[in-house]
């Protein structure tokens, strides 16, 4: 196996076993995306306390770059100060998804992040 | 008959290795490959003609102008059309059609009626949605289970306000081929004019304008083996006498004063500015390519690739594998667009509810889908092939395509299969 085989192997796995899928019920706030292009929707539910992200889910429906970007990015956010998480820039994500991917592709692997990065935008 | 292996030496990108594997095109919908013959047409005219055509008094140009206009009376002789009617030369199918609903909707009053259908590509819905600014109001002929136009509702959506009836001559998802003639008569027995987009036929199959008896139809040439840049709109001369040109600038003038000027005759009172004179050169010479094939044998080629896809569909029964289009191959184009698994629009509340905490949809996303079958170099298109309300009324969120054309052979559909069958593999959950 390639090292793009085994990236594969674990978009796949956060595909079929995303992790924080769900809804918060006390949530702080929510927030649903979406790319009209494919249907890639996403929506993302906030805990925020004492400027910290307690805790993040996420549902969605598209394709496997969109979800397992999420899936990844709730874990990669989930406990950390509300600042630090505004500082993370766009390459992070597409590093966490880590297989080259065409522009087209790369807006589904970026929903997660757009969407959390609004979600966040009035919080400190 | 058509051997796809001897026309594919015509086509230098098909040299091309990607991963040193060949490239299976299977996005002919989208565009075609240019043959050599197209390409060579287009530099002779640079290296040998290169002029602006009309009143240029000087050999170059009487010779551009020449090959400019012998294109258009090729292009018109291809579509049939007789000394009645005339092809304007445009950008593309969606630039006829805004033409056409701009300037001919001129006579339209409120209250007066535009009949389209439910399979229509944005380009022959979008540019009549216009029209509703004045009061235009749209209708819209469903589908039938069969996946077909349902005539007899087109029967019932006539009224006398009826004025346009502006309907694809083949679905770019479905395939669907459309009775494009019985149309034609019920929109004239009605008094309205009939209006055909033929981007999905004229490159496909034998398409005669006298015949269809439709008063414009439009298409591009990209999607013919010519150039992109290039397109076609065919119409009554009568009509377009009558119309208001579409932009003003040179060439489309007879006489122009401060206040105010004349137009210039049809087809170049539609032509404002210096055309795409290397694209029109170039979709002749696609004319020419493909009336030597000839487009009796261009359909029952591509009438068998599909009739071959729908075979290996029903003989592998690949898990969750569904297609959209008739089985009836008298009316389905070269065309199979499909999913594996369902690939509902987003809800929220449906998602909580139906699935509660975990994805457990059997679907794979057409862009994965496509993204799979790329790494086989197998190129198809996913997303809603800019026909969002059929991709509503299919319930579905997108699909993948694979659009045949002269250069596929029954090993590329034989690739495909292999390739949608390793990746429902690869997804299965």
């Amino acid at each position: 196996m390639t090292d793009d085989d085994l990236q594969i192997q674990l978009i796949l796995d956060h595909y079929k076993e995303p992790r924080n899928y769900g809804k918060i019920q006390n949530e702080t706030t929510s927030i649903t995306e979406a790319n009209p292009v494919c249907g890639d929707t996403l929506h993302f539910s906030l805990l925020i306390e004492s400027g910290r992200l307690v805790d993040i889910r996420f549902v969605g429906q598209g394709c496997s770059i969109s979800q397992a970007s999420a899936s990844m990015l709730t874990e990669y956010v989930k406990g950390r100060p509300v600042s630090d998480i505004k500082t993370i820039k766009p390459e992070v994500v597409l590093g966490l998804i880590g297989i080259e991917l065409g522009p087209a592709r790369e807006k589904c692997a970026l929903l997660s992040y757009n969407a959390l990065m609004k979600a966040l935008a009035p919080y400190n | 008959m058509i051997n796809a292996l001897t026309i594919k030496k015509d086509f230098p990108i098909f040299s091309r290795k990607i991963d040193g594997r060949p490239i299976i095109y299977l996005d002919n919908a989208a565009t075609t490959q240019k043959p050599r013959q197209v390409v060579e047409a287009i530099v002779n005219y640079y290296y040998n003609f290169n002029s602006n055509i009309h009143r240029g008094i000087y050999r170059l140009s009487e010779e551009a102008t020449d090959l400019y206009e012998k294109s258009r009376e090729n292009v018109e002789g291809f579509i049939g059309a007789g000394k009645d009617g005339t092809v304007v030369f445009v950008r593309n199918a969606t630039e006829a059609l805004n033409l056409v609903a701009a300037e001919y909707s001129r006579n339209l009053e409120p209250g007066d009626e535009v009949i389209l259908s439910t399979m229509e590509h944005h380009s022959n819905l979008v540019p009549w949605q216009f029209l509703q600014e004045k009061g235009v109001v749209l209708k819209f002929v469903d589908l039938t289970p069969d996946w077909e136009l349902n005539m007899d509702q087109l029967e019932t959506l006539l009224t006398p306000r009826t004025k346009v009836v502006s309907i694809t001559h083949v679905s770019n998802v479905l395939g669907t081929i459309n009775p494009v003639k019985e149309i034609g008569k019920m929109a004239h027995e009605n008094s309205a004019i009939f209006v055909l987009d033929g981007a999905q036929s004229v490159p496909h199959m034998p398409v005669d304008v006298s015949t269809i008896g439709c008063d414009f139809m439009a298409f591009s040439g990209h999607k013919m083996l010519g150039p992109s840049g290039i397109g076609g709109l065919y119409g009554r001369k009568d009509y377009l006498d009558h119309m208001h040109p579409y932009m003003g600038g040179g060439e489309m003038i007879k006489q122009v004063w401060k206040e105010h000027a004349t137009w210039n005759d049809v087809p170049q009172k539609f032509e404002a500015g210096t055309p795409n004179i290397e694209g029109a050169i170039g979709l002749s010479a696609a004319v020419d390519y493909l009336r030597n094939l000839g487009m009796e044998n261009v359909r029952s080629h591509e009438r068998e690739l599909i009739g071959y896809a729908l075979e290996l569909e029903e003989d592998l029964k690949i898990p969750g594998l569904r297609s959209y289009g008739p089985r009836n191959l008298d009316v389905r184009g070269g065309v199979y667009t499909f999913n594996i698994g369902d690939i509902p629009t987003f809800d929220l509340e449906m998602e909580m509810m139906s699935r509660g905490i975990r994805i457990t949809g059997n679907g794979i996303h057409p862009h994965d889908v496509a993204q799979s079958l790329d790494r086989d170099n197998i190129a198809v298109r996913s997303g809603h092939h800019c026909a969002m309300p059929l991709m509503n009324e299919l319930g579905v969120a997108a699909t993948s395509r694979a659009s045949f054309y002269i250069y596929n052979a029954r090993e590329d559909v034989e690739k495909l299969f292999d390739g949608i069958r390793m990746t429902e593999r690869a997804y299965a959950k």
